[in-house]
């Protein structure tokens, strides 16, 4: 299959559209705009529907509509329009309905700045919105998975009957690396929930208004059991040189390409340093970290925030070692940064 | 040596951002002079965009806000309510007043908010990139209207002037451009008179500027506003919609 | 991860300088290496600063930026202030004197000259004088040879008038015959 060179943003809409996608809605933002631009384009080719809403609040609702319908539909903005997205996420995460929702994410808080962050890490795992509810969230680390996730989004989306985000900090999507095009995807389940106009069955209700107290209980009940049930099988991780390490780096996203490189060039100084890369932010891969405490006897959390994420690593650690925190705002750090800071946080436990 | 012509003192020494031939740097500068004419510098709170304006801050020589996408009547509601006497205004773009802001400018309209909103309609969203706008023309191209803007697709452009004019509350509603000259003249008495409602306590006030964006119409300045006149003004026509008299 | 090289392009908003970083990683994927192009820019729509590094690898490319990059291209005088002092250890300097009113201030880059826009003026307009920079940054540089690059314009250039090919390849051959001469 030949190589296609594309941004990552327009390799994620491709992935989209190669996914059965049918639908954008959205509003422009930097840096997620080309997201928007290419659906523009091509929507119009192909016969499906693209729609530059009057906000991120209408956006998301016009997903909710979309989705109800039993579509694959979708939407993508950055910070502070996800954050004017949270209550339709919320609706549409007790509604059970599956669309995609993409953060090309940049700095914050407030209107921030436009360089990549990672900082709306506890805004994506913590649902974001208001209620008991979770979505599962996927951090991809180069153009070609920004195509990948987008197509594996729709597929848990619809398994699980739940929004899907992909989270991607702003140089991902503005990068441009080779992308092998994936086959379209022709299988799609069944939604019997969906409403489209009951001609021969009964009416569908799609609500997230439960006022008897006992149901909404119940209601709860049983969207728990679906996050049990995402957490039971969908966590994703993946091991860099972690089986003999003594320091065990953990990072997400395009920053994790940037520890593997770091980490190559510490070990030829001696140092045995790994890196456990989450792949789904939600459910987070506790069992890998887990697993690597056995062993491990430092790890550090590198992200583009203040410290988000590092809560999570130190749950899956539970106390069989330090957890440390290294971060940057406004930038990705180089490698040859991070390539110092792991070597002066090991030094300073005395591992070499 | 007698002065005949200075830098007014509402605007700053910072040089700005703009690109050549932006009409921002003119609408920056009435009204600036509008402000100082009416000797209202220190009485003066100005609240900026999402949009290439966003800066605006570092460029006015007075106390300025910054506001979220299309949230500044609302915040400018915030700050009048509780400073009565004091000169607000808001200066937007078509994103940031014409879409995502369109509930909180009809809104400040109706309740008759006694602030002045400065208005820079140049059909397109300039800031992220040159997509579609609710005020841009039919078959109009933009990155989000790339096969030119259809009315079957997307509806018709808003005519924010007449929209808001129909309010009750609003007090003072026009419609400017600043393509020419003899266009700026105007464009200021309008906007001073716009001032004038709000420190007459007559209500809400807007002036809708119409302006050029050479960058994202893939135009040069002069054609910009030549473009400007020749598709614009037709489109949206200049004069005052509505005038509420002291 | 020796065989990985990383370029920068350093200019203005507006001067093309995120196109030729382009035009050199469609270069280098079409000979078949694994490639980066990563862009960095500021919220102006024009003037402030652009600049792209391009990583050419045959291995897998992890991190597709550095803090010092082995060879920049530099088109203005703010990028040379910003980046001069980055660039590796006895790497490579290539700088537009057009633009650049100072000579470098390091003594261990290897250093090549080009007032790009006076030639661009004098043959053809400022509209290929990205391209003939890059002609011969490709005859010096040894990331992809000039064969391999030709051999590519009608691909990387899909879809533009044929008229507009043989421009950039002309443009492309004088930059090359340029630094024969001259680097």
């Amino acid at each position: 299959m030949d190589r296609v060179l594309m941004k990552g943003n327009e390799a994620l809409a491709e992935g989209a559209l190669i996914g059965g996608c049918v639908a954008f809605f959205g509003y422009p933002i930097t840096p997620s705009s080309e997201i928007a631009e290419y659906m523009a384009r091509k929507f119009p080719l192909l016969g499906g529907t693209f729609v530059q809403a009057e906000s991120e609040l209408a956006a998301i609702n016009m997903v909710y509509g979309g989705a109800s319908t039993g579509a694959r539909v979708m939407t993508a903005s950055s910070g502070p329009g996800i954050s004017l997205k949270s209550e339709g996420i919320s609706f549409i995460a007790e509604a059970e309905l599956p669309c995609l929702i993409v953060n090309v994410s940049r700095g914050g808080p407030g209107l921030g700045g436009i360089q990549p962050a990672q900082s709306d890490y506890y805004q994506a795992t913590r649902g974001g919105g208001h209620g008991d509810y979770h979505i599962i969230v996927l951090a991809p680390s180069s153009v070609q998975e920004m195509m990948d996730f987008a197509i594996t989004a729709f597929d848990l989306a619809d398994k699980h009957r739940t929004p899907v985000m992909i989270m991607a900090e702003g140089t991902l999507g503005q990068m441009m690396e080779p992308v092998e095009v994936r086959p379209k995807v022709t299988e799609f389940v069944d939604k019997p929930w969906a409403i489209g106009g009951c001609k021969g069955r009964k009416p569908n209700i799609v609500n997230t208004l439960h006022l008897d107290p006992d149901f909404l209980e119940y209601r709860n009940h049983v969207l728990a059991q679906k996050y049990a049930s995402i957490k039971a099988q969908e966590p994703r991780a993946e091991n860099f040189m972690t089986e003999d390490a003594d320091l065990v780096v953990v990072a997400f996203g395009l920053m994790s390409r940037i520890v593997k490189k770091a980490i190559i060039e510490v070990r030829k100084q001696g140092y045995k340093v790994g890196l456990i890369r989450p792949i789904t932010l939600w459910p987070f891969p506790a069992e890998p970290i887990s697993q690597a405490a056995e062993k491990a006897k430092l790890f550090l959390s590198v992200e583009i925030s203040m410290g988000q994420m590092i809560d999570d690593v130190r749950l899956a650690v539970n106390g069989r070692a330090p957890v440390e925190f290294y971060g940057r705002i406004g930038m990705v750090p180089s490698p040859e940064e991070i390539g110092r800071e792991i070597m002066a946080v090991a030094q300073k436990e005395g591992l070499k | 040596m007698k002065t005949v012509a200075q830098r007014p003192q509402s605007l700053t020494e910072v040089k700005t951002h703009y690109c050549p031939g932006c009409t921002h740097g003119i609408i920056h500068r009435i009204v600036a002079e509008c402000m100082d004419d009416m000797n209202m510098r220190e009485n003066a709170i100005g609240i900026c965009p999402v949009g290439c304006a966003v800066l605006a801050y570092d460029y006015f020589n007075f106390d300025m806000l910054e506001a979220a996408h299309g949230r500044a009547p609302a915040i400018a509601t915030g700050i009048k309510r509780i400073l009565p006497d004091r000169c607000i205004f808001t200066y937007q773009g078509d994103g940031d007043l014409a879409s995502i802001g369109m509930g909180e400018i009809v809104h400040a309209s109706a309740r008759s908010e006694n602030i002045t909103v400065i208005f820079v309609n140049n059909s397109i969203y300039g800031m992220t990139g040159g997509q579609m706008a609710p005020t841009t023309l039919l078959g109009q191209v933009t990155t989000t209207s790339p096969y030119g803007r259809k009315k079957e697709d997307t509806g018709f452009p808003v005519r924010m002037a007449e929209l808001l004019a129909t309010n009750e509350g609003s007090a003072y509603i026009s419609r400017v451009a600043v393509n020419n000259p003899a266009n700026v003249i105007k464009a200021k008495k309008s906007i001073k008179k716009a001032f004038q409602t709000q420190m007459n306590g007559l209500g809400f006030s807007m002036v809708e500027i119409l302006s050029t964006c050479p960058t994202n119409w893939g135009l040069g300045p002069v054609e910009a506003l030549e473009w400007l006149e020749n598709n614009m003004i037709p489109y949206y026509p200049l004069g005052e919609f509505k005038v509420k008299e002291a | 991860m020796s065989s990985e090289q990383q370029v920068l392009f350093a200019g203005f908003g507006g001067q093309g300088v995120l196109s030729m970083g382009k035009f050199l990683t469609h270069a280098a994927m079409g000979v078949g290496k694994n490639v980066s192009w990563l862009p960095a820019y500021g919220a102006e729509m024009r003037g402030g600063t652009a600049n792209c590094l391009v990583t050419i690898s045959d291995g897998e490319i992890y991190s597709p930026l550095t803090e010092n990059p082995a060879t920049a291209i530099i088109l203005n005088r703010p990028s040379l202030d910003r980046f001069e002092s980055k660039i590796k250890p006895n790497g490579t300097l290539i700088m537009n004197t057009s633009l650049i009113d100072r000579p470098p201030v390091r003594k261990d880059l290897c250093i090549f000259q080009m007032p790009v826009n006076q030639i661009a003026d004098e043959h053809g307009g400022s509209k290929i004088a990205n391209m003939i920079l890059l002609g011969a940054c490709i005859q010096k540089m040894t990331l992809v040879t000039v064969e391999q690059t030709l051999s590519l314009f009608e691909l990387i250039f899909a879809g533009k008038k044929p008229g507009v090919i043989d421009k950039n390849k002309e443009a492309f051959l004088f930059g090359v015959d340029y630094a024969a001469r001259n680097w």
